[in-house]
């Protein structure tokens, strides 16, 4: 199976941008009527849904940020009423008030075909089975690409996050060839395959899998690649927007594909929020172009990545979302520099005396911003003296330091000391009062 | 040339006694121990009587643990003999990462060392009439 909608998805650029102009249009009007803090913003701002025209002109209307929808929780961002409303998500707040999406029927099937298009990108068809390890519940993991798999026809797995030894279980028995989970997930999954002894290919048939909802590297993916012997595809998603699906890549890797006839992607500047060229790199910022139940302009994601716009050998024509490389929130300022702990994760996965499983101490001493990281030795190195320990190190103090042009306190420790997470992956602790 | 366990060891309070319960609990017995550390983390060193369990065990248990040859020898009854030994080493350019003794099952003690190369240590004691083990 190549593609689940073809036509869709092998839509000229001509005709995408067609389909962009008119669906912008109508939810420009659609949401200055029906939702009330659109019409605030835009009326503040002097433009009125009749000055949207096409697609080119959507850096004329207003942003919207995670402030919005918690000022307007829970329903004073939903632009039907209840009676019309099927499913609501909210996104997991460690600080402050929830933010909440209401979705109408339309809206999930919608989501659906998107969740199913990934499936088909990672090799799934109408005869796999889809495991999914995602949670289910408020977070949109688990239900987004159990509907996926259902619109693609697929037979679903509804295993869920956790206990671990009751997946590995249903992995075997249900030979399951599709996996959803998070990328930090499926390396805790294929370290237990590994120690339980199980045989890949034999009694894991997995042959493709889609793994996000955290920022994973290129090297962790060769990774999973290569332990199990899949295709891992990288997919992205938001529960303000909508879960897993907006966007995911496809066997050559050539960015994300973009589900741009629903969801249309843009590049900002972080500071100025001028919209920013391909290839670029900035916030990424989305505006729905079909959404019912609440639909968003202009939403600021605080992801930071770039688009592309180059053909893709698979046919598939959208626009393509390069890796997320980092996320405006997870974002560490020490001494003044921005860290990401995606840059620690290249550093560390270039290493091949440690194994990329990690964790960042951020603590001020002195007024000084200090970094240490914890990551662990890999478990197939020999080491019977000190000395061996301390070049391990300091080289990698020096390439981080290279890396992340500040200096980080690097701890070495034992394979499996760093805790493993089966959600997503909790790797930063900031001790630093402000 | 006998084989020893090096384990490395994060400077986490109880690690050391945490090892020792392992092996013991696969009843591994220990016939040498030793220490290098640093302020922040150890490497400990051990002879033990059985290295593929005593390897098991503690990779089980989550230690880093590697199998590291040492050139070894029985020490000499006779007084004098292991300087001589060991100038003997020093004047044919064998470098000693580090070096410890432990007790043979015979009773007699002898002295385990690290070095880059072994071949040549083994050929200098040999000659000078060493009992290598
Ligand atoms: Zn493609």
């Amino acid at each position: 199976m190549q593609y689940f909608q073809k036509e869709i998805e092998t839509m000229s650029k001509e005709d995408k941008k067609a389909l962009q102009s008119k669906r912008l249009v109508e939810i420009v009007k659609y949401a200055y009527e029906n939702q009330a803090p659109y019409r605030a913003k835009m009326d503040a701002m002097g433009v009125k849904p009749e000055d949207i025209k096409s697609i080119d002109d959507i850096s004329k209307l207003p942003f919207t940020v995670k402030q919005d929808l918690r000022d307007a929780y829970p329903f004073g961002m939903m632009a039907r009423p209840k009676k019309d409303l099927v499913r609501l998500h909210a996104s997991s707040a460690t600080t402050g008030k929830l933010t909440v999406a209401g979705y109408t029927q339309k809206d999930i099937d919608i989501w659906g075909e998107c969740a199913a298009r990934s499936l088909v990108m990672a090799g799934a068809s109408k005869e796999s089975v889809v495991h999914v390890a995602y949670g289910y519940g408020l977070f949109t993991g688990g239900l987004g690409m159990h509907y996926g798999g259902e619109q693609l026809g697929a037979v679903v797995v509804p295993a869920s996050a956790g206990n671990t030894q009751k997946q590995i279980q249903l992995l075997c028995d249900f030979e399951a060839d599709i996996i959803c989970c998070t990328p930090s997930y499926i390396i805790y999954l294929a370290e237990e395959i590994e120690r339980m002894g199980l045989e890949i290919g034999k009694d894991i048939k997995l042959k493709g899998g889609v793994f996000g909802a955290e920022a994973w590297s290129e090297g962790m993916r060769a990774d999973i690649e290569k332990r199990l012997g899949i295709r891992a595809c990288d997919i992205y998603g938001l529960s303000e927007i909508a879960g897993p699906g907006v966007a995911c890549d496809c066997e050559f890797k050539t960015g994300m594909h973009f589900q741009d006839d629903h969801f249309y992607p843009e590049i900002v500047d972080v500071d100025t929020l001028e919209p920013l060229g391909y290839d670029q790199s900035g916030e990424l910022v989305i505006t729905t172009l079909t959404k019912e139940g609440m639909p968003l302009i202009r939403y600021r994601t605080r992801d930071i990545a770039s688009l592309n716009n180059d053909p893709c050998p698979c046919g598939r024509t959208s626009v393509k979302l390069n890796k997320i490389t980092g996320r405006s929130d997870d974002m560490l300022i020490i001494r003044g520099v921005n860290v990401f702990p995606s840059q620690i994760e290249s550093v560390l996965l270039k290493n091949k005396n440690i194994q990329p499983h990690y964790h960042i101490n951020v603590d001020r001493v002195n007024n000084l911003d200090t970094m240490e990281i914890v990551v662990e030795l890999s478990p197939d190195i020999s080491l019977d003296e000190v000395a061996h320990v301390e070049e391990i190190r300091k080289k990698l103090a020096s390439d981080m330091a290279s890396a992340l042009s500040v200096s980080a306190k690097i701890t070495l420790v034992s394979p499996g000391t760093v805790a493993r997470s089966e959600g997503k992956a909790k790797r930063i602790t900031d001790r630093r009062k402000f | 040339m006998i084989k020893q366990i090096a384990v490395f060891l994060e400077n986490r309070e109880g690690r050391v006694s945490e090892c020792c319960k392992v092996l013991k609990d696969a009843n591994v017995n220990l016939r040498s121990m030793s220490i290098a550390d640093t302020k922040e983390f150890g490497i400990l060193r051990l002879i033990t009587s059985d290295n593929d369990v005593a390897m098991k065990a503690l990779k089980g248990a989550g230690f880093l643990a590697s199998i590291v040859e040492l050139v070894a020898l029985e020490v000499p009854d006779k007084s004098g003999a292991l300087a001589e030994m060991l100038i003997e080493l020093y004047e044919g350019g064998i470098n000693i990462e580090y070096m410890y003794s432990f007790a043979g099952e015979n009773g007699h003690a002898q002295i385990g060392f690290k070095t880059n190369t072994p071949e040549t240590a083994v050929a200098i004691l040999e000659k000078a009439g060493a009992k290598v083990l």
